[in-house]
């Protein structure tokens, strides 16, 4: 079996030995070696990964601010926002990407745009309940003691629609997080890169890492949104949510 | 962008060995495949567990865990696995039945949550009424749940074909079979990169189309007429039922 080679992620000289468990005669999946003697590029790619997956989300965040405040100002533009973001959603990420590289060329920021867009079907209908879950006589009360619309959403409204929207939030990091490893495709990925490169270079421990991370990194980023939704809630805190 | 769209024109594109037209029957195949064994298999659960009020938490957290899980890991795992189902599958190509795997794995939880949710917020006085005239548990279930989780239960569907589509997609950067290839070949080659556009305006246009015959199958399954239906009620389910100001999955 003399196909040391094969496995381009693997080292080419292995000793006779002392076998890594990500040689290519063992290809482990799950290999603590691998972890330790590839720590360098896990750790970018993961560090891509977040970085990606922030930017979009925060992307996403920012254009859905106003198109939800338009839509619940509007009534008529409502089902046309909504109807647009739905559709860019509808559009499978490996097509939605190759789309923009005419734009943006083959860069991160392909990736980030992209997944912002995706975000926004998500965030854009969570922003419109969340203020929509709030009582009309609360905010009532707000314009009674003399608050201006501007103060009235950035004191009364946003905190009390925050819960709403924050599950909204979570589920778009939660999707980001898996999706940017289509990213990979048109430029970068981050742990889709791991995912890639294991899958055709036959190299199970990578592969394994990039997936595992993937998930680990999506719960993590949920739980961290759960966190601050406690911190940014305090009259919540008695509540049984 | 002219490069993508004369390739899609150009007949040749289509009719070739391995062109487009082979590749998308592929892909509408698995498409199909998938989404009808996925209704096969999750409805009925769904429908029961919703009847009977059980697996409530099951049912809706099963959505949460499928969006946490890497389409393209999924597949990449699936496929570098030992088992036969890497071997070309009949029409569905090579890897078909791992593509198919995965594909199921994605198109089964938003059916579940969708027809759970939908049986479970059939209105409780409705329910009562009904069994006050004298229906029979399975009478309840057909005549008044089905119905009126109709509209839920499709989007459920509605929201699994695109997810379907889109995976299935994903399958070819993992060497499995559909129109992903045209996109993944297009961007590995410098000189093919306009290939590869053309292939994502097709996958994409398809996308809008598949879900536009789903939004009319929807409509036209639902017994409320549209006039009564608030404006949002065809599209509410793109958030998961979780997203509720009351609702905190996790605290």
């Amino acid at each position: 079996m003399a196909v040391t080679l094969l496995v381009a992620g693997a080292p080419a000289v292995v000793s006779a030995t002392e076998e890594k468990c990500y040689s290519v005669d063992v290809n482990a999946w799950i290999c603590g070696d691998y972890w330790v003697d590839r720590q360098d590029e896990i750790i970018e790619a993961t560090t891509t990964h977040i970085q990606i997956t922030v930017a979009a989300v925060l992307l996403g965040l920012v254009i859905a601010f106003p198109l939800a405040l338009i839509a619940r100002g509007v009534p008529r533009l409502e089902s046309s926002v909504l109807g647009l973001s739905t559709a860019i959603y509808t559009v499978p990420s490996l097509a939605l990407l190759p789309l923009l590289v005419p734009l943006t060329g083959l860069t991160k920021t392909t990736v980030v745009i992209g997944l912002g867009l995706y975000c926004l079907t998500i965030l854009v209908r969570a922003i419109l309940d969340g203020l929509r879950s709030v009582p009309d006589d609360i905010r009532e009360a707000a314009v009674g003691i003399g608050y201006s619309s501007t103060r009235l959403l950035l004191r009364v409204e946003l905190p009390l629609a925050l819960p709403v929207m924050m599950a909204g939030l979570r589920v778009a990091t939660v999707s980001t997080v898996a999706l940017t490893t289509i990213g990979t495709v048109v430029s970068e990925g981050g742990l889709g890169y791991l995912i890639a490169d294991g899958q055709s270079t036959e190299f199970n421990a990578e592969l394994f890492a990039g997936a595992v991370l993937c998930v680990a990194l999506a719960l993590t980023l949920d739980l961290l949104l759960v966190l601050a939704q406690r911190l940014a809630t305090p009259w919540r805190r008695g509540l049984t949510s | 962008m002219i490069g993508a769209i004369e390739f899609l024109l150009d007949g040749e594109s289509w009719t070739r060995n391995n062109g487009l037209l082979e590749q998308l029957v592929q892909q509408l195949l698995l498409t199909v495949t998938a989404l009808v064994l996925a209704v096969l298999v999750g409805l009925p659960i769904a429908l029961v567990l919703g009847h009977l009020g059980r697996g409530g938490l099951l049912a809706i957290n099963i959505s949460n865990i499928g969006r946490a899980v890497p389409t393209f890991a999924l597949l990449a795992v699936l496929v570098r696995l030992e088992w036969p189902g890497n071997d070309p599958f009949g029409p569905y190509g090579r890897a078909g039945l791992a593509t198919l795997l995965a594909l199921l794995f994605f198109a089964l939880p938003p059916i579940i949550t969708q027809a759970y949710v939908g049986v479970r917020e059939v209105d409780a006085g409705v329910r009562e009424a009904a069994r006050g005239m004298g229906m029979s548990g399975p009478q309840l279930f057909w005549r008044v749940e089905l119905p009126l989780a109709m509209p839920l239960v499709m989007s459920g569907v509605r929201l699994a074909l695109v997810q379907v589509w889109a995976t299935a997609t994903i399958a070819a950067l993992v060497g499995g079979p559909g129109l992903g290839n045209v996109i993944q070949l297009g961007f590995a080659n410098l000189d093919r990169r306009s290939e590869g556009i053309g292939g994502a305006i097709l996958v994409a246009l398809i996308a809008l189309v598949l879900e536009l015959l789903a939004a009319l199958a929807q409509r036209a399954t639902s017994p409320v007429p549209s006039a009564a239906r608030t404006p949002n009620s065809d599209q509410m389910s793109m958030l998961p039922p979780t997203v509720k100001p009351a609702d905190d999955p996790v605290g």
